[in-house]
């Protein structure tokens, strides 16, 4: 089933900085392009592509931090209009957002009790101060912390980055989301506690019925903690399947290039030496297929027109004038 | 064949709530050309190892005991810690020259990229003539992927990753024989890390000098290294050929490493991970540090240090691996199953 859907979601961002171009106006950042995407409950799907390409934006659109340029959002397929009362602030209840950096996003001043105890007072939940104590011994139950007796009551710098993710994680479950969206939740922790903080989400998602968006730069970890892949780069989606099927036969150039890329002790062939350029400044993107420049089997069409979407079957989709032709790159 | 050889270091940070030891008896060699990998986790003394060999050490930071030694192409012999303050000038970037993670901590932001390659060969060759420098800096930038035009980019002009290759000709400017570099892709994105290592390694074929490349991410360290050694709790565990330690992972902790890491192609093994969090360095577990975490713990891992020995099968174990680990399995071999 559907939980929240994102359809054809733009985000513009008018900087307050920098040069001012023609007619004295500074040029939009053209942050999100065109995105749609769709998150199920019970399941994980993954948001996958490099620094700067949008995928921060994305989260924050869908958990609606701030408005999106264009595009709709549905959450169990009810269009979401309002930007302020009573609809808006369940939407916002219902669609938690986690954070990259555990260190800056709980007050440093506050124990854990409070975080965990606040959202819960706030939504209603908890009607006494027994209910409540018994609700977040509950909650951090549920993202291992335990003992909690020995938890409730540390402040944030008495607890290690992957703690602190779990009180953060515990602290969006305190709301009874529908849906989670966690923005790159592990890259700043260290690799031995990371796939601690992963089960637990993917617990969360296929035990509570989540739906849950597992942003990334890691398209090794997006392999195996989503059932779903969709690819971004330069502010839009490139390419779209079950994680499996993606990553072992991608049919974007994009895809093709950052699984070449990405370290892989287990390699066998070394990756080929050519320089492949860097990512386009998003503020002047290339024109047709933002990938063109970079792109070793580009066409002239690439250049001027930008590709549809392609339906490739079982799931997959892709945005490539190329997309009928098969892998070029024999692997 | 040895360029560097550290023996016995220790830094600790001096604090109010008593010495953190940071790092402690590190012994490690840098053969002349080879790329070391250093990997290990965050507050593992990575950083402040590389510090300690580059004397970039700040207060509190103090050396406690140890030495560093550099050896000259000629034979000559440099205790690298003793050096004078004019002597290290000239010492770093002729001899050794380090690349910080981020570049903005390499590159002055108010120079262009050129003035300051023209600066650092202006003091260091002074019998360089001006028309000679500006050609090298062309020369240099464009070696590292950058075109001569940008030679008069300010540092905030130039996108992440050509930053992290101006920081890169800029080390090479006097061609150093030792280069660390301490993170030097990890801001970066995998395609233009991927470009970056490719230029490390081709620029040291040609050149020939020696790198300590530290990072967290031990996948990409088994693909750009030749030998690796893993820190934990400011301590060396291991060392290896990246091949053994692929192969043949001998401590406890690079084998909890190696399956921590998803791997991208072949079956999606379980991944295993390791249990619990890295210690605090103020209080120590005793005996080996890493035990309240190992699965394969032996009594006497709570009391006894374990030292960094070499294979028992001899310099060169049987798999040619010349590895070294710090581990009371096995008699101080470490695991000796296949992984
Ligand atoms: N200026 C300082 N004062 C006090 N302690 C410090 C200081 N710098 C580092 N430390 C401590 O020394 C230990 C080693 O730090 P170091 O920066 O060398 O680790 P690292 O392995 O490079 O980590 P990372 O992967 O995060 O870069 C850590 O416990 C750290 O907290
Ligand atoms: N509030 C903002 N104002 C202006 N530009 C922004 C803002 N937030 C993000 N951007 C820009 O939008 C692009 C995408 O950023 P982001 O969504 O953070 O990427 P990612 O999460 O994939 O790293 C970048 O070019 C970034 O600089
Ligand atoms: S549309 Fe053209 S330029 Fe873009 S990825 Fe496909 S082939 Fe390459
Ligand atoms: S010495 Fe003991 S605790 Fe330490 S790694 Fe070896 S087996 Fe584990
Ligand atoms: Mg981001
Ligand atoms: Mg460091």
């Amino acid at each position: 089933m559907i939980v929240l859907e994102g359809r054809n979601l733009t985000k513009h961002f008018t900087s307050a900085r920098g040069p001012r171009g023609r007619l004295g106006r500074r040029p939009p950042v053209r942050a999100v392009e065109d995105v749609s995407i769709a998150l199920r409950a019970g399941s994980v799907s993954a948001l996958v592509g490099e620094s700067g390409c949008g995928k921060s934006t994305v989260a924050r659109l869908l958990a609606q931090v701030y408005p999106a340029t264009s595009g709709d959002l549905l959450l169990r397929g009810e269009p979401v209009r309002a930007h302020r009362g009573a609809a808006f602030r369940d939407y916002r209840r219902q669609v938690q957002l986690i954070f990259q950096d555990p260190f800056s996003s709980l007050n440093p001043f506050h124990r854990v009790r409070y975080h965990l105890a606040r959202p819960l007072r706030i939504h209603g939940h908890a009607r006494s101060d027994e209910q409540e104590r018994t609700m977040v011994a509950e909650l951090l139950e549920r993202v291992s912390l335990t003992p909690v007796e020995q938890f409730m009551d540390k402040l944030p710098h008495e607890l290690s980055g992957g703690q602190r993710q779990r009180v953060a994680i515990a602290r969006a479950l305190a709301v009874q989301p529908v849906a989670l969206i966690a923005d790159e939740p592990v890259s700043m922790l260290d690799v031995s506690i990371r796939l601690g903080v992963l089960r637990l989400l993917e617990e969360l998602a296929k035990e509570s019925g989540l739906a849950l968006l597992y942003i990334t730069h890691d398209i090794a970890s997006a392999r195996y903690f989503a059932e779903d892949i969709t690819v971004m780069y330069a502010g839009r989606l490139i390419e779209s399947g079950p994680s499996e099927a993606l990553t072992q036969s991608p049919r974007h150039p994009y895809t093709r290039l950052l699984l070449e890329s990405a370290p892989d002790p287990d390699r066998v062939t070394p990756p080929d030496a050519t320089r492949h350029g860097e990512p386009p400044s998003l503020i002047a993107p290339p024109g047709g297929c933002r990938f063109h420049p970079r792109c070793t089997v580009a066409l002239p069409v690439c250049s001027s027109e930008a590709p549809g979407r392609t339906e490739l079957g079982e799931g997959r989709w892709t945005h490539c004038w190329q997309a009928e032709t098969p892998d070029p790159v024999a692997r | 064949m040895n360029v560097l050889e550290i023996r016995d270091l220790g830094v600790d940070y001096l604090s109010q709530t008593g010495a953190v030891h940071a790092v402690a008896d590190v012994s490690l060699d840098l053969r002349r050309g080879e790329i070391l990998g250093l990997a290990g986790e965050s507050g593992s003394g990575k950083s402040t190892l590389a510090n300690a060999v580059a004397r970039l050490l700040r207060p509190p930071a103090a050396i406690t005991s140890g030495s560093v030694v550099y050896h000259r192409q000629d034979g000559t012999a440099v205790d690298v810690l003793a050096l004078k303050r004019d002597e290290l000038r000239a010492f770093r970037w002729k001899e050794l020259a380090v690349v910080f993670q981020s570049a903005m901590n390499s590159l002055n932001p108010v120079s262009t990229v050129g003035a300051q390659i023209d600066d650092v060969l202006r003091i260091h060759a002074p019998k360089m003539s001006r028309k000679d420098r500006a050609e090298r800096a062309v020369e240099l930038l464009q070696r590292v992927g950058i075109s001569a035009d940008r030679r008069r980019s300010y540092p905030h002009e130039l996108s992440g990753g050509m930053r992290q290759r101006a920081a890169i000709a800029i080390a090479l400017a006097l061609n150093p024989e030792v280069i660390i570099m301490d993170e030097p892709t990890t801001a970066l994105d995998v395609v233009v890390q991927r470009d970056i290592l490719h230029e490390i390694r081709a620029l040291r074929e040609e050149y020939g000098f020696a790198v300590v490349f530290i990072t967290h991410d031990l996948s990409l360290l088994m693909e750009i290294s030749d030998r690796i050694a893993i820190m934990y709790a400011g301590r060396v565990v291991e060392t290896g050929t990246a091949e053994a330690l692929h192969r043949t992972p001998r401590h406890p902790y690079t084998l909890g490493l190696l399956r921590s890491f998803p791997r991208l192609h072949g079956p999606r093994e379980e991944l295993l991970g390791i249990p619990g969090t890295p210690p605090d360095l103020r209080s120590l577990p005793p005996g080996c540090a890493f035990h309240p975490r190992c699965g394969r713990a032996m009594e006497e891992c709570s009391t006894r240090l374990p030292l960094l020995t070499r294979g028992a099968d001899g310099a060169d174990g049987a798999d040619g691996s010349d590895g070294e680990v710090a581990c009371l399995l096995n008699g101080g071999r470490g695991v000796e199953e296949a992984s």
